[in-house]
């Protein structure tokens, strides 16, 4: 993450370099903020049983289903927060649901 | 030439506003504000203007628009009074520190309850930490002449920060008087185009505006934002030097008025500064050295300048048009107390509550004051200093 000017905003960044109002001047930073130490559950993909038929792409709130040539990965899990949305959709019964153990 | 005309200062505000001509004009109204959205629709409707024009369900969601829009590279306004302020208030500090040049025209009136809809300065008086720039006009012509320096001034680089240009509910919103403006082709050029340091519309430059703010972080940006407001006393008196130029009409951070040799003084904000200048006027004509000062800048607070200006005279009344509950004063009565702690001479320093919820005060009040003051210096006895003028005891 960068100021206008180009600064790094990390925690050394001083009161007179840092973007007016927090303003964040590239795309995509939210991939920063690591949020998979929120969860207290955990999907769990079973590729055996996966059909790639890909429904819960895009149902995953926090983009935490990467896909490549066309099918899917494993989780993101520094980004999933174990909320089930994906364990719920699936048809095949191909993610399992369960306590988060870390 | 400038144009000479007569109207309320309702109708100068929104004169000002078609003059500048914003992208977005967004507002919900209230007494006694109604008419700024009010003639600013006729302008719209009319085709004088070609702003966007949101009316909204409340002032929350009109100060939210102005966040939305401003955030979005436009230049916006809106106008309000009373319990209209009070619900923004969430709102203003995010428009403040999202640094926003968001400018507002609000008519001053007293905060319900119990529900009165008169001039008093307890509303923004409420606002006055949210980070806003706060401008006081004594009358039509100095609600006009601020309100376009106010774009100027929230607009500059070095300030961004969203101001409010106040002015007495009905003794100045409705009362007609004489007004000269200014053409509109100087005023559009005196405020030229608004050119955001960054907008959500840039597509060539992708942004988040108001990302959440860690504890790592927030500080740096109250620190910021703190300096933005000290850099907007420089830039309030340099706007008010080029519009001097264009206009002859100077403006300061406040006016003086018969101080310089003044034994006696008031300090005041807004309409009944007018009347006290008529008492100051006449007691002169009686050898009396009285003198007024007016503050026409609360935010930024002109904490030396008015040390320097006040630090001479031997007794002072410092007049609230609202009251603070601290139970011990009036909010401009702390501030102006703290400004003359760091002079050696510390004045006797008094203030009154007056005028809530519109009671009048009149010269009889004034020449009182004065008459009390001239007795403090006399006697080097201050007295009560929390004191209300005009209630029935």
């Amino acid at each position: 993450m960068k100021t206008k000017s180009g600064i790094e905003i990390n925690e050394q960044i001083r009161w007179k370099d840092i973007s007016p109002g927090g303003t964040v001047f590239s795309a995509g930073s939210a991939h920063h903020f690591k949020t998979g130490d929120w969860r207290t559950m955990k999907p769990v993909w079973n590729p055996e049983t996966c059909k790639q038929c890909l429904l819960c792409v895009p149902v995953c709130p926090d983009t935490s289903i990467p896909v490549t040539s066309k099918a899917r990965q494993d989780f993101d899990f520094d980004h999933c927060k174990g909320c089930g949305i994906c364990f719920k959709v699936c048809p095949f019964k191909a993610i399992d649901f369960v306590k988060e153990n870390k | 030439m400038a144009i000479r005309e007569r109207m309320s200062g309702n109708e100068a505000i929104a004169t000002a506003m078609k003059q500048i001509h914003p992208d977005v004009f967004a507002a919900f109204p209230i007494t006694p504000s109604t008419e700024i959205p009010q003639y600013f629709s006729s302008y719209v409707a009319n085709g004088e203007v070609d702003s966007g024009l949101v009316l909204v369900e409340s002032e929350h969601s009109a100060m939210s628009v102005c966040i939305g829009s401003q955030s979005a590279g436009a230049r916006t306004m809106t106008a309000t009074s009373s319990c209209g302020l009070a619900l923004m208030w969430e709102m203003l500090y995010v428009a403040a520190s999202n640094r926003l040049p968001i400018t507002m025209a609000l008519v001053n009136r007293a905060l319900s309850g119990p529900i009165n809809i008169n001039a008093d300065h307890s509303d923004s008086m409420g606002a006055r930490d949210s980070g806003w720039l706060q401008i006081y006009s004594e009358n039509n012509q100095e609600a006009y002449d601020n309100f376009i320096q106010a774009v100027r001034i929230a607009e500059h680089p070095e300030v961004q920060l969203p101001a409010m240009v106040c002015q007495d509910g009905f003794i100045t919103s409705h009362a007609i008087e004489n007004i000269e403006l200014i053409e509109t082709e100087k005023v559009r050029a005196f405020v030229g185009d608004y050119e955001p340091a960054a907008s959500l519309l840039n597509a060539a430059e992708p942004i988040a505006i108001g990302p959440y703010d860690t504890v790592n972080y927030y500080m740096e940006h109250k620190r910021q934002q703190a300096e933005a407001v000290k850099n907007a006393t420089v830039v309030l008196l340099q706007v008010a030097v080029e519009f001097e130029k264009m206009t002859g009409r100077k403006y300061g951070l406040f006016e003086s008025y018969q101080l310089e040799d003044a034994e006696a003084a008031i300090v005041i904000i807004n309409s009944a500064a007018g009347t006290a200048k008529a008492t100051i006027d006449a007691m002169r004509a009686a050898g009396k050295k009285v003198g007024l000062l007016k503050i026409r800048v609360f935010r930024p607070f002109p904490m030396n300048e008015i040390r320097q200006a006040l630090e001479n005279v031997g007794a002072i009344a410092v007049m609230d048009r609202s009251e603070g509950f601290s139970a011990a004063g009036g909010p401009v009565f702390a501030e102006v107390r703290s400004a003359l702690y760091a002079s050696e001479k510390r004045p006797h320093l008094i203030n009154y509550i007056y005028g809530l919820g519109g009671r009048d005060v009149t010269t009889g009040h004034f020449e009182e004051i004065f008459e009390t003051l001239l007795k403090i210096e006399e006697d080097k006895q201050s007295g009560e200093v929390y004191r209300y003028l005009g209630v029935r005891e």
